[in-house]
């Protein structure tokens, strides 16, 4: 006897879900398709059945019509942060679902999506940089001609992508972090630049991150190939490495694995982010009203984060929904305490803490994208040899 | 006093006994043949004087030396496989001139002596000859002058002559017969033919006879 | 009755194309095509000069060398000992040595990797000293099945002879038995170097980032610098030197064979002297010791964090992370699951492929040869080379095949394949034809005779062939690292991972992983070894002669 109502519910959902799944690029909403659907069946079949058996409860927000995946690194948070409830409120908004998928460091990231270029992981990629950049437009790995075009977004960071393929959404400095506490203890100086790091005193106490596979990492080698040029970084890097400069993979790795403050690790001295030190502060467990990290500016090195659509996605529309999305004031609001870095849009004011904490170095290195474009892949082959030889 | 003394040489392998008490003698110079049915102990009492086989009891002395507990390479007991046991990868001259070789005679020398062997035993010519490729009749009397050539205090020969066909048998029998005196060789023979046992040995015993 | 002047098969050809038409058609699209592919990217543009002309890569070719060379030098010194306990003595426990030296060679390379990797001092680690002894540890089995196998049919009279002739054991074995066990030590060392000259896995997880082989350096070049045509060179660069390699062994095995005489076994003696009993001992226990030592600190290290003993790595192995919120990128569990459906699948396709394509063989008789060798080819190319060239041939419309689900399995099958065919068609081979003629003569049909008197012989092996493809589907890293996306990864990536990382718990979540993997491969492999001689299938790579069991 109960088994009727329960077939009839089987069926209602059953032809409410491939409604849902037949409905592609469409943009529009199968709005007409969904109430035929919920008439069909006979209202005496319903009244005996339970009310779980029955369409979703109405406090429930209604399912998304679509699900796009949003490829990202590792430090972006998965869940339980302000920056996840924004993208639920993107998917409340457009009825666009949107699902995280983590593919590693940023040169990884980079790495899979230029092996699966027009068959991608997924539909919008977020944190290719500004070091990785010139090897993403190379490969194509962006949809061309979808995206909108930006609001308050500083030239110069548009002056990167030229052809519109991805949208500025970030920027910060990569800069070597120091453990305070650890040079106090030990009553050594801090080192104050790059040429410092090679210095002796120094020995075995930096930990930097592969360019190949992070981009901190590359950010670091482009910071000491502005300083010492194209033709004296080699030699910089050997001192480096006759010094015990340990390397790792992956950002996550050095910071919350060898370094002495974050990770428990042995190297004082870390490649990290200009806003690591606000970081330490505002998450900071018991508070703390100073920083236990420190910052050495003229290490620094610029970094620009964009976002793009991939070429190859099946929704190359909801895609370029959400990167407006991702660039629009509601998101940016969340990335300063969340990622720690500076919103591209220009309209978005920075909450109060992150002002009082962050460093924000008088000049920040760069170097000429074109320079990076032609000489990215040499660069890092050389230092590969030189370093992990 | 005999030369050759086995001493009362138990072997058992799993639960079978193949061996209880054999005993035999062997004076300085004199052949005795080993004869009884396949499965007797034969080539077993053979492979324990020539130290491949250990005994579960009993001892063996060469003349007033009891050489039970010295391993086979130290017992200077040579012995003639059934299957010849020539080694391939080595010539003719090479497996003959081998004992000597280890023994540390120099190369000019025991190509030499091992050359005269050779002859002695017809085969003279025969040095450069791959061993794989000599008939049946070739390749024993290669190995009988390859254990001859180290001159050993005891030859032992496993049915040295089985397998040859009728005149080859009987001619080689004789060979070596003559062989063996000639050298005042002290030997033991293998065999399930009596007929072969008169020609070749002085005096023959059954396993019967010498293991109770 | 095996091989050799077989009566002309009487299965209508018809019925054996039919059979020969899926494996055919599945070599020549997922492999020789991926292949062709990769050789054309190679000798496509520059790639060929710029890569050539670059000193590193001869730096990078020098050392995989030298590393495969010294590495087998290594590993047949020592396993010479082990070798000729088992061949020559009856001892307790022997066929469990046997076995562990059996099961130690299935592993996963990664596991390999990871127990040495907990095994060895933090100064040895990642070195090239600890890959080589990994390398030594993994293919003793090699050297005690294939040489100590063909030790047991070298006559022991031999020996005894050479003994009554003076010479001390010593000179027996340099002498006698040394020159004799020539043919199997080429073949095992041609395997062993093989092995070791491709090996990935273990380099990726022993070595520094600075231990480069070519294998390593086709995937960094390919997947980091995004370098295709590059690394395409040195897959083919790496082909070329495997294949001189395996030729000239090949021609120095045929002119050293000679006819000896090779008995059945020979029966195996217990020691008898003290001085034997010690030295079978403690050469027995010594190479056990030897074997588990790696494993058990591997599954020790998996209890241990940064505060002592703690199971956290077990119980929370359904999340790998850096800090709370912060994720690896990847789940454990997941990877798991991964692992176990890519095994499915994979083991489901070299299944079926390979019943087919033995059946067609041992129906086919001269053309069957054909078939028969093209199915090996996929051992002789490293998997690293098999999934490199499917990643850049099934990657533009209408063979976009990147994101289907299916294409790990395949790859794994591809790998598998091989194993699964020799497991079968030896079998089938030796079944005695008069049974069909029997049958014949009873009314059937060649067609339906063939159906009721062969097929049925396919089954054992071929549950034996299954076992091994599962196994090797389970651990297979090399085509993997290739192939699979975010969200797919397998348990060897899984573990590369984890145990890339700094993180305690992360690395002994890497190590519970790869006890897990371990215990599943061995349970698979040694449940049916008892079945079939699994190293012996490595013989074919090197074109070594088997020895029948």
């Amino acid at each position: 006897m109960r088994t009727r109502p329960i077939i009839a519910s089987a069926l209602l959902l059953g032809l409410t879900a491939a409604a849902c799944a037949s409905d592609s690029s469409t943009g529009a909403p199968t709005a007409t398709e969904l109430p035929a659907t919920e008439s069909a069946p006979p209202p005496t079949d319903l009244t005996d059945a339970e009310p779980s058996d029955t369409e979703p409860a109405t406090d429930q927000p209604a399912e998304p019509r679509i699900t796009i995946t949003l490829v990202t690194y590792d430090s972006f948070p998965e869940a339980d942060t302000s920056i996840n409830a924004a993208l639920d409120a993107f998917t409340e908004q457009t009825a666009i679902g949107v699902e995280l998928l983590v593919a590693g460091d940023t040169g990884t990231m980079l790495s899979k999506a230029a092996l699966t270029v027009g068959n991608p992981e997924g539909d919008v990629m977020w944190g290719i940089d500004n070091t990785f950049l010139s090897r993403a437009l190379q490969d194509g790995i962006f949809e061309l001609g979808v995206l909108a075009d930006p609001e308050n977004v500083p030239a110069e960071f548009l002056a990167l992508v030229p052809n519109g393929e991805a949208l500025p959404v970030d920027f910060g400095d990569v800069c070597v972090n120091y453990d305070i506490g650890y040079f106090v203890e030990n009553e050594l100086a801090v080192p104050t630049s790059l040429q410092d790091l090679a210095d002796p005193a120094y020995r075995d106490l930096l930990v930097v991150q592969n360019p190949a596979t992070s981009s901190p990492g590359l950010a670091f080698l482009l910071a000491s190939i502005d300083e010492f040029g194209a033709d004296g970084w080699q030699a910089y890097w050997q001192q480096l490495k006759d010094n015990g400069v340990q390397v790792v993979d992956g950002w996550t790795d050095a910071y919350y694995g060898s370094f002495t403050w974050a990770g428990g690790g042995d190297r004082p001295l870390v490649v990290s982010y200009g806003s690591s030190p606000p970081a330490e502060v505002i998450f900071a467990d018991p508070p703390r009203d100073d920083s236990p990290t420190g910052v050495i500016e003229s290490t620094c090195f610029r970094q620009i984060e964009f976002a793009g659509v991939l070429a190859g996605t099946d929704h190359p529309d909801e895609a370029a929904e959400l990167v407006r999305f991702l660039g629009s004031e509601q998101f940016q609001a969340e990335l300063a305490l969340n990622l720690f870095v500076y919103p591209a849009n220009s309209a978005v004011a920075l909450p109060q803490e992150f002002n009082d904490f962050a460093v924000v170095p008088e000049t920040s290195r760069t170097l000429d994208p074109d320079l990076i474009d032609e000489n990215r892949s040499d660069w890092i082959d050389e230092w590969s040899t030189l370093v992990l030889g | 006093m005999s030369h050759l003394r086995v001493e009362q040489i138990g072997v058992r392998f799993d639960t079978t006994d193949v061996l209880r008490q054999a005993t035999l003698w062997v004076d300085h110079a004199e052949v005795v043949a080993l004869l009884g049915p396949s499965g007797s102990g034969k080539t077993t009492l053979l492979r324990v004087i020539a130290g491949i086989l250990r005994p579960d009891s009993g001892t063996v002395w060469i003349g007033t030396n009891d050489i039970t507990s010295l391993p086979a390479h130290q017992r200077g007991v040579g012995m003639v496989f059934q299957d010849n046991q020539l080694f391939p990868h080595m010539s003719t001259i090479d497996n003959v001139a081998y004992g000597l070789r280890v023994a540390g005679v120099g190369k000019v020398e025991r190509q030499d002596r091992g050359a005269a062997w050779l002859d002695r035993v017809g085969l003279a010519g025969f040095e450069r000859r791959n061993v794989t490729e000599l008939s049946g009749g070739e390749a024993k009397r290669v190995a009988l002058a390859r254990t001859l050539a180290t001159e050993p205090s005891v030859v032992l020969l496993d049915e040295p002559l089985s397998g040859l066909d009728r005149e080859l048998h009987d001619h080689l029998a004789t060979q070596l017969a003559q062989l063996l005196v000639d050298h005042s060789i002290t030997a033991v023979l293998v065999t399930h033919d009596p007929a072969e046992a008169d020609v070749i040995a002085s005096r023959s015993v059954r396993m019967d006879q010498i293991d109770g | 009755m095996n091989n050799g002047q077989r009566p002309v098969n009487r299965l209508p050809s018809r019925v054996v194309a039919a059979l020969a038409v899926g494996p055919i058609a599945g070599l020549a699209v997922f492999y020789l095509w991926p292949f062709a592919t990769l050789l054309a990217r190679a000798i496509n543009g520059n790639a060929v000069a710029d890569t050539l002309s670059r000193g590193a890569t001869w730096d990078v070719a020098w050392f995989t060398l030298w590393q495969a060379v010294v590495s087998t030098g290594i590993t047949m010194l020592v396993g010479l000992a082990p070798a000729y306990i088992v061949a020559r003595f009856e001892f307790p426990g022997r066929q469990l040595l046997v076995g562990l030296l059996t099961a130690i060679f299935v592993l996963p390379t990664v596991v390999m990797g990871a127990a040495f990797l907990a095994l060895l001092p933090d100064s040895l680690d990642r070195s090239v000293w600890a890959v080589i002894a990994a390398h030594v540890v993994f293919n003793l089995a090699v050297m005690v099945r294939t040489v100590g196998a063909f030790w047991e049919h070298l006559p022991t009279d031999m020996e005894s002879a050479a003994a009554t002739l003076g010479a001390s054991r010593w000179r027996v074995f340099v002498d006698i038995s040394l020159p004799l066990l020539r043919p199997s030590l080429s073949a095992a060392g041609a395997i062993i170097f093989l092995f070791t000259f491709t090996s990935f896995g273990v380099v990726r997880i022993l070595g520094s980032a600075g231990t480069r082989t070519l294998e390593i350096e086709v995937w960094r070049r390919a997947t980091q610098l995004g370098d295709i045509g590059g690394a395409a060179v040195l897959s083919v660069l790496q082909l070329a030197i495997l294949a001189a390699v395996v030729s000239w062994s090949t021609r120095a095995q045929r002119r050293h064979a000679r006819a000896v005489d090779l008995r059945p076994e020979q029966a195996r003696r217990r020691a008898k002297s003290t001085g034997e009993r010690r030295f079978v001992a403690s050469v027995a226990i010594g190479t056990a010791a030897l074997c588990i030592a790696p494993l058990a600190a591997m599954a020790i290290r998996s209890f241990r964090s940064s505060s002592g003993w703690s199971t956290a790595a077990w119980t929370r192995l359904g999340k790998a992370e850096v800090r709370p919120g912060i994720r690896l990128g990847l789940d454990p569990v997941e990877a798991l699951v991964n692992s176990i459906q890519n095994a499915a699948w994979a083991t489901s396709f070299a299944v079926a492929l390979g019943a087919m394509a033995s059946l067609a063989i041992a129906a086919a008789g001269r053309g069957g040869r054909l078939l028969d060798v093209g199915l090996m080819l996929p051992i002789g190319t490293s998997a690293v080379t098999i999934g490199f060239g499917m990643l850049i041939t099934f990657d533009t419309p209408p063979v976009d095949w990147r994101a289907e689900w299916w294409l790990v399995p395949v790859g794994h099958a591809l790998v598998a394949l091989p194993f699964v065919v020799r497991t079968t068609v030896g079998v089938l081979r030796s079944v005695d034809p008069s049974l069909q003629d029997a049958a014949a003569t009873l009314g059937a049909s060649p067609t339906r005779a063939w159906w009721d008197v062969i097929v049925p012989f396919l089954w054992r092996p071929l549950a034996v062939g299954a076992a091994l493809a599962a196994a090797i589907s389970l651990g297979e890293f090399g085509a993997t690292s290739f192939l699979s996306r975010s969200g797919g990864e397998t348990l060897p990536i899984a573990i590369d991972e984890l145990l890339g990382r700094t993180g305690s718990l992360l690395q002994a979540q890497g190590y519970a992983l790869a006890t897990i993997l371990a215990v599943a491969t061995v349970s698979l492999v040694v449940g049916v070894s008892r079945f079939h001689d699994v190293t012996g299938l490595a013989h074919r790579r090197a074109g070594g002669q088997t020895v029948d069991r």
